[in-house]
């Protein structure tokens, strides 16, 4: 096994909220090799950009409350003074965001952003900051780099934003990399050519990345591993092939089962998964998904564990039903558990 | 057929009259320059001659990227923009130009469902005054109004004891059924969906998905479905148009499109769209294309894919292909189609969809006689 970079165990995120306490986060652990790419998938309110922005330090607030630690070459990231964290952040470990155009300062031109973040952890002068930078945009695909380096971000296309997001994130060769939904305000063209700039970088750094989103056709594309969570909870974690071939968790084939597809001709009906997303502040009692699941039976009035339920010990889920009555359950279901080569 | 009509092949078949036809609608968006007296410098070409025609009952998706015009083409087809030019019919009547009292009865007639939930919904206004509103406008009593709410909320699956509660308090899939209840609210024809799925998480998704098809069933309703990727459309569409900086570059029925795509555009969309699995991700080639779409205040002569079509020749930077009709009712406007034998491009002949703009040179180097009736 390749050399762990970053672990995190039973990470807790709460905000005092007028309302009361909301549990964005409860009790998540996993890990990140080097060249893994590790994707956090789930729906909007489940906790995952929560979790790596808490891992960047950016959700720490009077009214936040923290449990748990991310260890990040021996330094804990939970823990961590701001002053450590800002040594950090950046250096080991660094971020892409959703939206480029709020990320971005408006009133600086792109290369002086770029430079800024290198200077702020190497001491080098201005004009060889600059250089670096005009280079790392040029290695991102930004065409006349050195020109370009002096426009601001509203002169850019939302896809050359993003570039010049990752070659930020990369200039100092972080060795954790965490992209949020990097691609969710692009057209598929670009995504498309966004994903395979960051595959390519990360492979050429030999970093780990986390990938936050909520596409399930990014995920096979670009993940190793895949992290399901609902609610502010894992409810299952696996391979990639585990989790779209052999889906343990009842939310994970609801999941699948309601993404369209392009490749396939369409089901007459789509299968739903019905209701809505839990309340954080008042979540269900035991499992956070029973009370949409179809299968949910009176045990799950208590919380099962993440654990392994199968020979395979690296695939994990938080269901009490037995893995042989669950292949039969999503056979039923006709929610998926995609066969190969044969439709679902 | 009478000579004025220029329909989709689909329609000619089973002779059905069009409910909604556009004729070479043209949108064009000043750009003005100077402080106070703005002069026109130039015009964002939103839409740029576009033709189509809708049969009752029937879906037509809409696919393109953002700025390709897909949301501006949808807002003229019910007119809450009017063309620079070119013609829309609804039934018989003519609505171009049609001024506010007009318009009022294809406004009982067509409705627009927008893409966010939250700001197409006065956080002012309770659900229930939301949903009455345009019964009201329509002369509808109150007492009826609001019985019909009720039915209304029920129907599209939100509890009707709910009425009295604002937006705010709803989920962003609950709101779009309230919008999709007050575009119900009139028993229109025509619903135009501009991208009504895709602020919500995919779970929701397939619950929105599901409504909107029960709902053409049980009311025929005809859907113009907006969309920026192929995926979701294809659940629903009977024809699917492609378009690219303002103008059409492939329509094809909807199953069609998916197996065999004509134009490399329409090839580099579904190439770049990541199937949800795995293996058949990894086995699959992909063709990523470079580049992003031109500026539309100077679209690219020629092919307006040009300047990143992997296929492009110098034919497709002087001369604009029109759209070739093939086998099926499959357009697409391409001088190198993909996917087509050598005896299907010497049978296609000259859609009278094509823009007017288009050359006459077909695919294949023939010139390309006119077998529809003159375009106006």
């Amino acid at each position: 096994m390749s050399e762990q970079l970053l672990a995190v165990q039973d990470l807790e995120v709460s905000f005092a909220t007028e309302d009361g306490l909301l549990r964005a986060v409860g009790g998540v652990s996993f890990t990140v090799s080097r060249g893994e790419a590790v994707a956090i998938v789930g729906e909007s309110g489940s906790g995952k950009s929560v979790t790596v922005m808490t891992l960047m330090g950016l959700t720490r607030s009077p009214n936040a409350r923290f449990g748990g630690t991310a260890m990040l070459h021996g330094e804990d990231l939970i823990g961590a003074s701001e002053t450590k964290l800002e040594a950090i952040r950046g250096k080991e470990i660094a971020m892409i965001f959703q939206d480029p155009i709020s990320a971005l300062s408006p009133v600086q031109r792109v290369g002086a952003q770029i430079a800024e973040q290198i200077r702020a952890h190497e001491k080098i002068s201005k004009a060889a900051a600059l250089e670096r930078a005009i280079e790392l945009m040029g290695r991102v695909g930004i065409p006349n780099a050195r020109e370009r380096a002096r426009a601001y971000p509203h002169e850019f296309s939302g896809g050359m934003r993003q570039r010049v997001m990752i070659a930020m994130a990369l200039s100092l060769s972080p060795s954790v990399l965490i992209a949020d939904e990097p691609t969710t305000a692009l057209d598929v063209t670009i995504q498309a050519q966004i994903l395979d700039e960051i595959r390519q970088l990360s492979a050429e750094v030999n970093n780990g990345v986390i990938f936050v989103t909520h596409d399930l056709g990014v995920v096979a594309d670009i993940a190793d591993r895949v992290l399901v969570m609902y609610a502010g909870r894992l409810v299952e974690q696996g391979t990639v092939d585990d989790i779209f071939y052999d889906p343990q968790h009842p939310y994970t084939w609801g999941l699948l089962g309601s993404v369209t597809r392009v490749d396939r001709d369409p089901p007459r009906r789509l299968p739903a998964i019905p209701g809505q997303p839990p309340s954080l502040i008042k979540p269900p009692e035991g499992c956070p998904f029973q009370p949409r699941c179809p299968h949910a039976f009176d045990r799950c009035r208590e919380l099962p564990p993440l654990a392994p339920q199968l020979p395979d010990i690296g695939h994990l889920d938080r269901c009490w039903l037995k893995p042989s009555d669950k292949r039969a359950l999503r056979e039923t279901d006709g929610r998926i558990g995609l066969t190969e080569g044969a439709a679902s | 057929m009478t000579e004025n009509d220029t329909v989709v092949p689909d329609a000619k078949a089973d002779g059905q009259q069009p409910l909604l036809q556009a004729d070479h609608v043209q949108l064009y968006f000043p750009v003005k320059s100077g402080a106070l007296i703005g002069r026109t410098v130039g015009a964002v070409h939103a839409v740029d001659d576009v033709s189509l025609s809708l049969t009752e009952g029937q879906t037509l998706g809409i696919v393109g990227e953002s700025g390709c015009g897909k949301s501006t083409l949808a807002r003229c087809l019910v007119r809450l923009h009017e063309p620079t030019s070119g013609t829309i019919r609804f039934h018989d009547t003519d609505i171009t130009h049609l001024g506010r009292r007009g318009l009022q009865p294809f406004r009982r007639e067509a409705q627009l469902v927008f893409q966010d939930p939250v700001s197409s919904l006065n956080p002012r206004k309770r659900v229930g005054q939301i949903v009455e509103t345009p019964m009201r406008l329509h002369g509808m009593s109150r007492g009826d109004a609001s019985a019909r709410v009720r039915e209304l909320l029920e129907r599209v699956g939100l509890n009707p004891e709910h009425v009295n509660r604002f937006p705010h308090e709803f989920s962003g899939g609950q709101r779009q059924r309230i919008g999709v209840a007050r575009a119900l609210a009139n028993n229109p024809k025509l619903i135009v969906l501009d991208e009504p799925v895709s602020a919500l998480d995919v779970s929701i998704q397939a619950q929105v998905i599901n409504l909107l098809d029960d709902l053409q069933d049980e009311f025929g309703l005809s859907y113009v479905f907006i969309a920026h990727d192929l995926s979701v459309v294809r659940h629903f569409s009977d024809l699917i148009a492609v378009m690219y900086l303002g103008k059409f570059m492939e329509v094809s029925p909807a199953a069609e499109l998916y197996s065999k795509p004509i134009h490399p555009y329409t090839q580099a969309l579904l190439s770049a769209i990541p199937i949800p699995d795995p293996r058949e991700n990894r086995a699959r080639e992909r063709r990523v294309i470079g580049g992003e779409p031109p500026n539309p205040i100077q679209p690219p002569p020629g092919c307006r894919f040009n300047t990143r079509c992997p296929r492009a020749t110098d034919i497709c930077k002087q001369v604009e292909p029109p759209l070739a009709e093939y086998a099926g009712g499959h357009l697409a406007a391409c001088h190198h189609p993909m996917n087509v034998s050598a005896t299907e491009i010497s049978a296609a002949t000259r859609s009278p969809l094509s823009p007017l703009s288009a050359g006459e040179l077909m695919p294949g180097g023939r010139e390309g006689a006119e077998t529809g009736p003159a375009p106006r």
